[in-house]
């Protein structure tokens, strides 16, 4: 189970940096995404993973760390807003200059 | 009152008056003026104690560790200041009342105001020299509002910058220069280093310290060579340059100068560096003075030169020059205050500032050339005006100091006073005497008693100090002088001083000298004009220019605008930089017991690996790859789940909700595809990047999930205290809420501000006209079907009050299961979101009672007050308590004060995810105006 995780996490960073370094807005932004989904798996990762374990208590005999799950939560929600910000940039962008390049022209400095 | 009540009101007139503008600028002027008037009473409800000799006090712990204390207190010289600052305070906004155009934005004025006067306030008042320090930056700030104010001049904004860099740069350097006598007194507590006068002037670091706390004063009292930022400030409306520059801002200066006196005056070096920079500033400033044409000029240069003045009397050292010093300070207040006004009707009335079109004014304004002849001749050192008293008692001083020779202080000094009289009486004859114009460029007549008032009772005050000097300065000349030199002050200030003393005919000469100064004028003023000089102003953005240069030449050779180079830089240093450290360590294989994969795992493990490649190989088409990025989204959410993390599942499924939506809309008005555009070298470099950057995380994730931590995790004291120390079974909300609330606090704030900023940024694109341009142009070219199915709105509507008893079910069961403010906050966003959709934008917009912000600001707020709710039971912030309540017919149920934070959090949560998508929908709703404003039928 851990080798999936793990894995999963690589393949989502590597989606993302990929997704990232492309030229165009849109595909940065999903690149975000991924690396952000990636960031989030990982720092839950750092609890070290279990089933059946959840950190409410009284529900069982194991509990799961909490405290990773506490700050990936508020994460999650936090990358929305920063992937709605960037959104809106991108449009902004687009509608003023034209184009949807990340890139700046040499002109456009 | 206590100090620091004292201190916060002039921050609280500022809200209030940003609040009070909504009821017109009348509104707002008397609450800033009643809230300086507040604290001024309260400041004098000290004073019988504080000229008594004692020191008042107010001590709350800040940051003890630090040393940073919010440490008030008032003595002698914190009474003399903290009067003028509200005393003219007050009459400045009475003054702007009736000074500033029903065009100007009112409100801001007198929000800036109040922030400045606060921060002035703060200076003096503060008993901590960070705090001091603060206070001071805050003025370098505040003022930078206020002398931009009039934004769409641009001598307004390179004068606010001017001096915002002059200003601010010198407060830097001053804070060097308290830390290091922090260091060296063993204290930032002011009452503790003034004691210890030895210690400082015995260590090495004496001279460091002085000179940088000298920096921070000079730039701010606009002593010679940073005295010209100061004209170039007069851009500022007048009821600013008469605050600022009378009793406020370049007083600040003066005053640490005079609170530092006790530890640091006395030694040779501050002599040198004091007295001379005073005396340079004084005879240099008032010689400009004499030649410059527009009043305010003459007035800016006529206040570097008082200052000058003052600054030389405390670089004396003596007791004697210090008590000068302070009584200058009052009177250069008075008289400079109401002339600033004065000068301000005069362009009020008359259009114009300039001296060369101005004259004959005595006949036509009466009241203001009366007021001004007597501000100015009081400037001029005019007996029996204020300013005679403390001129003659500095040609005094000076008589009596040794520099460099027993005579050239006197004289210079004296050389100083005669350009006064001169600038003076130049004002007075090219203004107001002379024969009546006909070409001035308004026809000018005194104003209404609502500006002339406030000078009148400067120009009342001028007189009164200079009639009765002991009956109405005396005492608190005492008091303040008492505080600068630490011993007991008993000043006898008299107009007479018979015939033996030097001053009478040093005075003498200076006003024959000035008369026949002002008789020579043209020939002066003609050699004056053939001379070159250099303009400060020049010089000033000639070194920001070549700073700037400097700037963008380094930035430009670091990045070329190239993102995708940048990142690929950034990662490889990255990875390179972990596999070092992975390389040069030694490690041995994990030895956790991993857990078993089930089928069921194993199918949704391959459908997210499969969503991800999909997605790398078809991004360039965009609406599926945002499909993709969905499906992997929901199955991390999945993965939540089934490793028991059933709240973090639940918030990621809303999420990606949210973020699909969101995208979705954002992709109406981007391209629907991505072009090829990168070569096959450039896609395989970066194609290696992450792959390299992947197997990176996967080996780092691997290798922490087969170990167990290193130490053990303090989560076992939060499962142990989830229900007893915060009142709730789930653990995870428990530590949202209740543990690390304060996280939560920030980043519900976080969150809210980029709402905010979404919101802003569509303001910006609405209301740019190639943007709207290009909206309507893709409103055209995408032409959807049918605007909203009918079976959808339906539906939609049939789901609204379920999705929202889903929502308040989460919330209130979310601190002892799965749930929680987060989570209800969005489920309820999406609950009107999908409205939008059913219904469209428009049909729900104009059914929408709440506003967003109200709903985001009201969430922010919650959640403060129910942190701040723990004071009153005189425990920290944010600490939580419960209890468990029994209301008829429900069951025992617990109430907990957390619960009440989760609610700000819902609230925030909801009206931030519902305002960042209402402004993209305000986007679609431009785009689709332009579509209906097609002509229909065929075209």
């Amino acid at each position: 189970m851990e080798a999936l995780i793990a894995i999963t996490i690589g393949a989502l960073t590597a989606t993302g940096v990929y997704l990232v370094l492309r030229q165009r807005s849109f595909p940065v932004i999903l690149g975000l995404s991924f690396l952000s989904y990636a960031v989030n798996v990982f720092i839950f990762a750092t609890g070290r993973v279990q089933t059946d374990a959840i950190p409410i208590i009284g529900e069982g005999r194991i509990y799961t760390d909490p405290l990773p799950q506490a700050l990936v939560l508020t994460a999650i929600v936090i990358s929305f807003g920063m992937t709605a910000v960037i959104v809106i940039m991108a449009i902004g962008g687009y509608l003023k200059a034209g184009h949807d390049r990340v890139d700046l022209d040499e002109d456009g400095r | 009152m206590s100090l620091a009540l004292i201190a916060a009101l002039p921050f609280l007139g500022a809200i209030l008056c940003s609040l009070a503008i909504r009821w017109g600028r009348a509104a707002c002027a008397v609450v800033a003026g009643l809230v300086s008037a507040a604290a001024l009473s309260g400041i004098l409800a000290h004073a019988p104690g504080v000229l008594d000799g004692q020191t008042v006090r107010t001590q709350i712990n800040w940051m003890p560790a630090l040393g940073l204390n919010a440490n008030f207190m008032l003595d002698g010289l914190g009474l003399l200041f903290a009067i003028l600052i509200l005393g003219i305070g007050v009459l400045i906004i009475l003054y702007a009342r009736f000074y500033l155009s029903a065009k100007d934005p009112a409100g801001q004025f007198y929000t800036y105001l109040m922030l400045f006067q606060g921060a002035m306030l703060g200076i003096v008042l503060s008993d901590n020299i960070l705090l001091l320090l603060i206070f001071w930056e805050l003025t370098s700030l505040s003022s930078f509002l206020l002398i931009g104010y009039w934004k769409h001049l641009p001598e307004g904004r390179q004068g606010a910058r001017m001096a915002l860099a002059v200003t601010g740069g010198g407060g830097l350097a001053m804070i060097a220069g308290m830390l290091i006598l922090g260091q060296i007194a063993g204290s930032y507590d002011l009452s503790v280093i003034l004691t210890q006068k030895d210690a400082i002037q015995a260590s090495p670091l004496y001279l460091p310290a002085l000179i940088l706390i000298l920096l921070g004063a000079f730039t701010k009292s606009a002593q010679f060579p940073f005295h010209f930022w100061l004209p170039h400030a007069m851009a500022a409306p007048t009821p600013v340059s008469a605050y600022l520059h009378s009793a406020t801002m370049v007083k600040a200066g003066l005053f640490v100068m005079a609170r530092m006196w006790p530890v640091l005056a006395g030694t040779p070096e501050w002599f040198w560096i004091v007295a001379t920079t005073g005396l340079v500033t004084m005879v240099m400033a008032a010689k400009i003075a004499l030649f410059k044409d527009d009043l305010k000029a003459v007035l800016a240069f006529s206040t570097v030169s008082h200052l000058g003045l003052i600054t030389m009397l405390l670089g004396f050292g003596t007791k004697a020059a210090a008590i000068v010093a302070v009584f200058h300070i009052i009177n250069h207040a008075t008289f400079k205050a109401a002339l600033f006004m004065l000068a301000g009707i005069v362009d009020h009335e008359a259009h114009t500032r300039s001296l060369r079109r101005l004259g004959g004014l005595r006949t036509l304004m009466p009241v203001t050339f009366a007021l001004t002849a007597l501000a100015s001749l009081s400037m001029a050192g005019i007996p029996p005006l204020n300013g005679f008293l403390s001129k003659e008692m500095m040609l005094q001083e000076a008589a009596a100091t040794v520099w460099l020779t027993p005579w050239a202080m006197g004289l210079l000094a004296t050389a100083g006073a005669l350009l006064s009289v001169a600038y003076s009486f130049r004002l007075l004859a090219h203004g107001f005497l002379g024969p009546v114009r006909s070409d001035y460029p308004h026809a000018p007549h005194d104003p209404g008693p609502g500006l002339w008032l406030a000078p009148a009772l400067l120009v009342g005050l001028v007189l009164a100090i200079g009639v009765a000097p002991m009956l109405t300065a005396a005492w608190l000349v005492n008091a303040a002088a008492g505080a600068v030199t630490g011993t007991v002050v008993e000043t006898h200030i008299y107009l007479w001083h018979g015939l033996g003393a030097a001053a009478l005919w040093m005075s003498l000469a200076a006003v024959g000298g000035g008369l026949a100064t002002l008789g020579l004028y043209p020939r002066l003023r003609k050699a004056w004009d053939d001379t070159p000089r250099p303009e400060a102003k020049i010089v000033f953005d000639g070194a920001v220019m070549a700073l700037t240069g400097l700037a963008r030449r380094i930035t430009d050779g670091l990045h070329d605008g190239g993102f995708a180079r940048m990142g690929v830089v950034a990662l490889a240093v990255i990875v390179a930089g972990s596999a070092a450290a992975f390389l040069t360590s030694s490690h041995a294989p994990g030895s956790r017991t991993m857990l078993t994969v089930t089928p069921a795992v194993a199918v949704v493990w391959i459908v997210i690996m499969t969503a991800m490649f999909a997605a790398l190989r078809f991004h360039r088409d965009r609406l599926f790859a945002l499909i993709l990025t969905g499906i992997v989204g929901l199955l991390v959410a999945v993965g939540f789940a089934y490793l028991s993390a059933p709240d973090l599942a639940l918030t990621q499924l809303t999420v990606e909700v949210v973020t699909v939506l969101l995208m979705l809309i954002a992709l109406n008005f981007l391209p629907k595809q991505t072009p090829v555009e990168s070569s096959m070298a450039r896609r395989l470099r970066d194609g290696a990047v992450a792959a390299i950057t992947g197997v990176g995380a996967a080996l780092l994730t691997f290798a922490l999930m087969t170990r167990d931590a290193a130490f053990a995790p303090i989560s076992a004291f939060h499962l142990a205290q989830s229900k007893p120390g915060a009142g709730g079974t789930n653990a995870v909300n428990t530590i949202i809420v209740d543990f690390r609330g304060y996280d939560t606090f920030g980043e519900i704030i976080v969150l809210g501000i980029a709402a905010l900023v979404i919101f802003a940024l569509t303001e910006t694109i609405l209301h740019n006209r190639d943007a709207v341009a290009a909206l309507k142009r893709e409103g055209r070219a995408s032409r959807a079907g049918d605007r909203q199915p009918m079976m959808l709105a339906v539906a939609t509507r049939f789901l609204l009050p379920l999705t929202l008893i889903v929502g308040a079910y989460l919330f209130l069961r979310g601190h002892n299961l799965p749930g929680g403010g987060f989570v209800a906050g969005l489920v309820v966003a999406i609950a009107f979101l999908v409205q939008f959709i059913g219904s469209g934008f428009a049909w729900s917009q104009a059914r929408q009672r709440l506003d967003h912000h109200l709903v985001l600001g009201a969430g922010v707020l919650v959640a403060w007050v129910a942190g701040a709710g723990a004071w009153a039971f005189g425990l920290p912030f944010l600490t939580s308590g419960y209890d468990y309540v029994t209301l008829w017919p429900l069951e025992t149920f617990e109430l907990a004060t957390a619960a009440i934070f989760d609610l700000g959090v819902f609230l925030c949560v909801a009206g931030a995810v519902l305002l960042a998508l209402a402004s993209l929908s305000r986007l679609t709703q431009a785009a689709r105006d332009a579509r209906d404003d097609l002509p229909k039928g065929p075209v």
